[in-house]
């Protein structure tokens, strides 16, 4: 199983830009088990939102250094992992020398990547760019009401790979402009494409979720030329079904509890909706002209509680990777059946709508591998 | 990452923003304009404090100068309202508003139900409370409770700068009379305030702290003395669940009773004088209430019943400090627990 006789940190992941320290909440294994790569290890949370973290190497986890608990900058030593033949003198002296030489990052950091915007058509858009890498870059866009926040567990990782990743909010979400214009997907495939004009972006590989999937899918039915392949997560644009109680129910909260059960939707594991959570959804639906976006865009979008778009993608050209949540109460995982044959499908079990953050590590790993394997 | 503004800036930029969409939208006090009229563009006063200040150059006839004689530009404010207008009027401090009550409480806050609710009033009275600026007993207090007495008023008492901006926004769209306490201390206080408008509802507490040992209820700038007992009570293992009313009138009960019946046990934080206060109100309601879930008596940390001092040792003994809360917080959490 492990082959590795090196000593492997287990360290506190930046989920975020804004993340500079998370907090232990329970060990999921214990000491002395057996992991195989990706298995998470340890519940943490964030100022913002909890998550398992999960090994990044196979062996054993031979330390639990920090205790339930405890805070530790990000960085900072969770524990240890190591064959089970490195001696434990070994591992104390690993640990005794890493606690004495960690330094925190600076907590006000200046230098590192902010949201940046940019102006296309009249409307302002706000992106997030991380990462340098060769060839077309990997560009991630969110569904109905969603942000560049939802990839707070994947643009980071994708882009530590040697990628260009863009985020963006697309009008009516996140920080751009309200306006979205006339709110269907070829209005957003407009602009998507006036995106990448102005950014400079010949081609691009599109990572959509949900109603961004929709859009991708569209965008890439009509600038075959400008997508390099297309990763599809829990997507709209594959089947008429949408659940309407979600929509409608989204565009209706204005409160906690309203906002807390409809978000519980979105997840097989409604603990992970956290009143942060809850609160930076409520943020964005109170920003004037939000209502009016949302309202205008599932209009146009989810008409009648139905999808209006359905395109066929069975003409593309592209390799299409289309990743699932088997417990999706949003969009139904039947719905992955009308891709095209070739297309690769990956189920995903005890996963509802959001697999990016609710399995990050595995949607981190197919679209790394997927993409390695495009050989481009 | 997002823009940092002090809870003066956010005020002000919820008043820009506001005349910007509405202009209908009209500002005016004691020198709110340039003082006496004069053209304030490099001179402008912006009232005694400057949280007008800038608006007067941006929407020259919208933003006026008025007498010293609140019982006039108060009642003008309240006659403005039910002829069209939103005004935006200024009681310099709270402590004025004994010479214009009757436009007030008599008037205003009554026009909705004696006019069979076909009478709208959507005025907005800013006013500065609080002590801790030397300003001695005739403008340091904290006289919220008094209006949240009054059925037909609405009361705003922000906390910090996010919603500051998003509370004032929602009291000038609001139909109804609404009184926006606005504290002189946290006016150089930064925080993240998105620049797009945004609104939050009268009515809604927020939650600034989770914890699962007692809910302290904190009042205005009272949430970051609680916070920072919070803090120091959670190096001794006591967790404080903090809830941030931010509208004392309508009061979100609903989510006070949901935290105690989590933690069993109150602390009421509140600058106010204790007889007939806010703090012995959610005190009240929570025994009323939760009595079943309350694991130790309620405890209320506030100002003694005298006016504020002016002799500043005095004054810094009559504020609610971290310690105090954090005391409080000790004798609720280490009393007896009730089967």
């Amino acid at each position: 199983m492990s082959e590795t006789k090196e000593i492997v940190k287990l360290g506190m992941p930046k989920w975020g830009l804004s993340m500079t320290e998370g907090m232990v909440v329970q060990w999921l294994v214990e000491e002395g088990t057996e992991l195989d790569n990706g298995d998470e290890v340890v519940e943490v949370e964030s100022e913002k939102i909890n998550n398992a973290v999960e090994t990044p190497n196979a062996g054993v986890l031979r330390r639990q250094v920090a205790k339930e608990g405890d805070v530790l900058p990000v960085g900072g030593l969770l524990g240890v992992i190591a064959d089970a033949s490195v001696p434990d003198s070994e591992i104390d002296l690993f640990v005794q020398e890493f606690q004495a030489n960690f330094v925190p990052e600076a907590a006000a950091e200046a230098g590192g990547p902010q949201p940046e915007t940019v102006e296309v058509g009249g409307r302002t858009l706000q992106y997030l760019k991380l990462g340098e890498g060769e060839g077309p870059p990997v560009l991630l866009l969110h569904g109905f009401g969603g942000d560049i926040n939802i990839w707070v567990f994947n643009q980071e990782v994708l882009a530590e790979a040697g990628r260009t990743v863009y985020a963006l909010d697309l009008p009516g979400h996140g920080q751009s402009s309200k306006d979205v214009g006339e709110g269907n997907v070829d209005s957003f495939v407009a602009v998507v494409a006036g995106f990448m004009d102005e950014m400079g972006i010949e081609k691009a590989h599109f990572v959509g979720h949900s109603m961004g999937g929709a859009i991708a899918g569209s965008f890439a039915l009509a600038h075959p030329d400008r997508v390099a392949s297309l990763v599809l997560i829990d997507s709209a644009g594959l089947g008429e079904e949408i659940n309407a109680d979600y929509i409608e129910g989204f565009i209706a909260a204005n409160r906690r509890r309203e906002m807390k059960t409809t978000l519980s939707l979105l997840f097989a594991n409604p603990d992970l909706v956290t009143r942060n959570l809850v609160n930076d959804e409520l943020r964005f639906k109170r920003m004037d002209g939000v209502d009016e976006a949302l309202r205008a865009t599932a209009d146009k979008v989810f008409p009648d509680g139905k999808q209006a778009d359905v395109p066929d993608l069975s003409g593309l050209d592209v390799s299409i990777l289309a990743i699932w949540g088997r417990d999706d109460k949003i969009v139904p995982v039947s719905h992955s059946e009308n891709l095209p044959d070739e297309a690769r499908v990956e189920v995903l079990e005890n996963t509802g709508h959001m697999p990016q953050m609710e399995a990050a590590g595995r949607v981190n790993r197919l679209i790394g591998e997927f993409l390695d394997g495009l050989g481009s | 990452m997002a823009r940092k503004i002090t809870y003066m800036q956010a005020i002000n930029e919820a008043l820009d923003q506001e005349m910007e969409r509405d202009e209908t939208v009209v500002v005016f006090g004691e020198d709110n304009a340039g003082g006496a009229g004069s053209p304030g563009e490099d001179d402008a006063w912006g009232g005694v404090m400057g949280v007008t200040k800038g608006l007067y150059g941006k929407y020259p006839g919208r933003v006026l100068d008025t007498p010293i004689s609140e019982s006039a530009f108060i009642g003008a404010a309240a006659g403005a309202a039910c002829s069209g207008l939103r005004p935006v009027a200024e009681l310099m401090f709270v402590d004025f508003f004994g010479v214009c009550m009757d436009q007030i409480y008599n008037q205003a806050a009554k026009f909705r139900y004696m006019f069979g609710g076909k009478a709208r009033t959507p005025m907005v009275i800013r006013t500065m409370y609080g002590a801790g600026i030397r300003a001695a007993s005739q403008h340091s207090q904290c006289l919220y409770p008094i209006f949240t007495h009054i059925p037909g008023l609405k009361v705003v008492v922000p906390s910090n700068p996010y919603d500051a901006k998003g509370l004032l926004i929602a009291s000038i769209r609001d139909d109804d009379p609404v009184i926006y306490f606005e504290n002189k201390v946290l006016y150089s206080v930064e925080g993240e305030v998105p620049e797009a408008p945004y609104t939050i509802p009268l009515g809604e507490a927020e939650y600034v702290r989770d914890g699962e040992d007692v809910t302290i209820v904190a009042i205005g700038r009272m949430v970051s003395m609680a916070e920072q007992a919070a803090e120091a009570l959670a190096d001794e293992g006591i967790e404080c669940e903090i809830v941030d009313p931010r509208t004392t009138s309508p009061l979100d009960e609903e989510t006070i009773y949901e935290s105690v019946e989590n933690t069993g046990r109150l602390v009421v934080v509140d600058e106010a004088n204790p007889r007939c206060s806010l703090a012995a109100d959610i005190v009240a309601r929570v025994a009323e209430n939760c009595f079943e879930d309350l694991k130790a008596a309620p405890k209320m940390v506030t100002a003694p019943h005298t006016p504020p001092p002016f002799s500043p040792t005095l004054e810094d003994l009559y504020v609610p400090d971290p310690e105090r809360v954090a005391a409080a917080v000790r004798e609720v959490a280490g009393a007896g627990a009730r089967a």
